[in-house]
């Protein structure tokens, strides 16, 4: 589309685009995923050194076990699986 | 007519935007020293120590940091301001341009100094046009007097809720920054309800509310928020009009975008910024009392540039004289130039301009010199020559014979 400067209207955005809490939840970022991680419980520890280094929240913990991954958000960037002390966390090809 | 008290201080233009600041009563200084900016600050840090002023002052390690610690305060609610110099800008850079695009009001006081190298510490503004790009309202100032109300007019034009855009305000280096003139003064009270209160529309700093600032934009978005920042700052127009007037009403003192001086009837006109531009109305005297038709103009609002206001102050103009104290190399003329010729062309208004360059590194320019340049635009306008980029003492040793 064409629009010739003088007919711009207000552009209705937040301002200098501060964004409100949370609305990184609508952005799937679990589409970006080559290779996802997967866990193998019986190594793990739950030292939840992977929780603190996930730069996408994607670590699921319960009970303060860690239970696997949230696949909707996962990047698949592979942070997890390289700090991991027990070698609990694979990271599988989904090609 | 106008009731408000002023009164008269001895200031260079570096107190004399200290004076403006501590009347506003910033809330938060980040700067770091550099020259020929450091007495503002400097200034600034006595009247904190001498409790004069609520400030916190961040005393920070680098301008890049001067520039990001004065976001996160604007970010956060607070009235915050910084000032810097030629290459303490360069450093700065990058975050300048994201304080615009923020559309934060931050107020940046720019002592204009040429940019290395090689390395100089003197009066030149290549140093602001490296930000011409990036999205601040751009005001210059000819004297310590200018500076001190152009530092006022910043404030309020900022934190406008029709603008909110950075607002640098320029001036010179060591001529106008350490020059002591005579400055009127207005009452502290005047100039804190003329300014009025900061209010944001959002805080950093409410937790019910939390949100975080600084956010990517993907290709599906980030235009968009690029064309709010032009569109934004082209709305500013009306607004810095109003306030002009507004502080006109209230103190007498009339500012425009262009200062047009002895123009009505002028073929020849300046058009020039900074301190220059008082050389420059003596030498029009001058050349007046000879029968010749000229005048000037001083710019006061550099961005936004309003092309057509210029040409409604000059309607009898056959030739401009674009006093320039920059390059932009590689292309045809510097930015005032560029400006103005490019502004003509889409007004279709078809007059004789050159582009005079001057004073880099601080290069004197002297009412001799400009006598000069005006004798070279009553040939140019007699042989019709436009388009020619001429250098204002030069060293003739490096001129063809
Ligand atoms: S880092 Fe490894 S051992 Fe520690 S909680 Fe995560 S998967 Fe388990
Ligand atoms: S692969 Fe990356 S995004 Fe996915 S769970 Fe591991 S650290 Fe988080």
């Amino acid at each position: 589309m064409l629009a010739v400067s003088k007919d711009i209207k207000t552009i209705n955005l937040n301002i200098g685009g501060y964004a409100e809490g949370s609305t990184a939840l609508n952005n799937k970022t679990g589409g970006w995923r080559t290779f996802k991680p997967v866990l193998s419980r019986d190594k793990c520890v739950d030292c939840m050194i992977c929780w603190i280094y996930c730069p996408d929240d994607s670590i699921v913990v319960k009970d303060g076990k860690m239970i696997g991954f949230d696949y909707e958000y996962c990047k698949g960037c592979r942070v997890c699986a390289n700090v991991c002390p027990r070698s609990a966390i694979e990271m599988v090809s989904e090609r | 007519m106008v009731a408000v008290k002023t009164i008269r201080k001895s200031l260079t233009g570096a107190q004399a935007a200290a004076e403006a600041m501590k009347q506003v009563d910033v809330d938060v200084v980040a700067a770091y020293p550099i020259t020929p900016q450091t007495p503002i600050v400097q200034e600034y840090a006595q009247f904190v120590a001498d409790g004069i002023v609520n400030t916190e002052m961040i005393q920070v390690e680098s301008e890049h940091s001067a520039m990001s610690a004065v976001i996160g305060a604007a970010a956060s609610g607070a009235r915050a301001t910084t000032a810097t110099s030629a290459q303490g800008l360069a450093y700065m850079w990058e975050m300048v341009g994201i304080a615009s695009t923020l559309r934060l009001p931050i107020v940046m006081n720019i002592v204009n100094r040429a940019l290395s190298g090689p390395l100089n510490i003197h009066c030149d503004h290549s140093d602001a046009m490296s930000i011409r790009d990036l999205g601040w309202i751009m005001l210059f100032s000819e004297n310590p007097q200018e500076v001190y109300y152009n530092n006022i007019l910043a404030f309020r034009i900022a934190e406008d809720p029709r603008v909110f855009l950075p607002v640098a305000v320029n001036q010179d280096g060591f001529i106008t920054s350490h020059c002591v003139e005579a400055v009127d003064v207005l009452e502290d009270e005047f100039v804190k309800k003329f300014v009025g209160d900061y209010k944001y529309p959002y805080t950093l700093l409410d937790f019910e509310n939390p949100i975080s600032v600084g956010e990517w934009a993907m290709p599906s978005h980030y235009f968009e928020f690029r064309v709010s920042v032009q569109k934004a700052i082209e709305d500013s127009v009306p607004v810095i009009e109003e306030i002009f007037d507004k502080f006109y009403q209230e103190t007498g003192v009339k500012f425009d975008f262009f200062e047009g001086y002895r123009v009505e009837d002028a073929d020849i006109v300046f058009i020039s910024m900074g301190s220059t531009s008082g050389t420059v109305r003596y030498v029009v005297d001058r050349m007046r009392s000879k029968g010749g038709k000229v005048g000037s103009i001083n710019v006061r609002v550099f961005r936004p540039f309003r092309i057509d206001k210029l040409l409604n102050i000059i309607p009898n103009a056959k030739y401009l004289v674009v006093m320039d104290r920059s390059l932009s190399f590689g292309t045809t003329g510097s930015p005032l130039y560029q400006d103005i010729t490019s502004g003509l062309y889409s007004k279709d208004r078809c007059l004789l301009v050159n582009n005079y360059v001057y004073g880099l590194g601080g290069r004197d320019i002297t009412d001799t010199d400009i006598e000069e340049v005006y004798e070279h635009a009553l040939y140019s306008m007699s042989e019709g020559i436009s388009g020619q980029v001429v250098y204002v003492g030069l060293n003739p040793s490096f001129v063809k014979k």
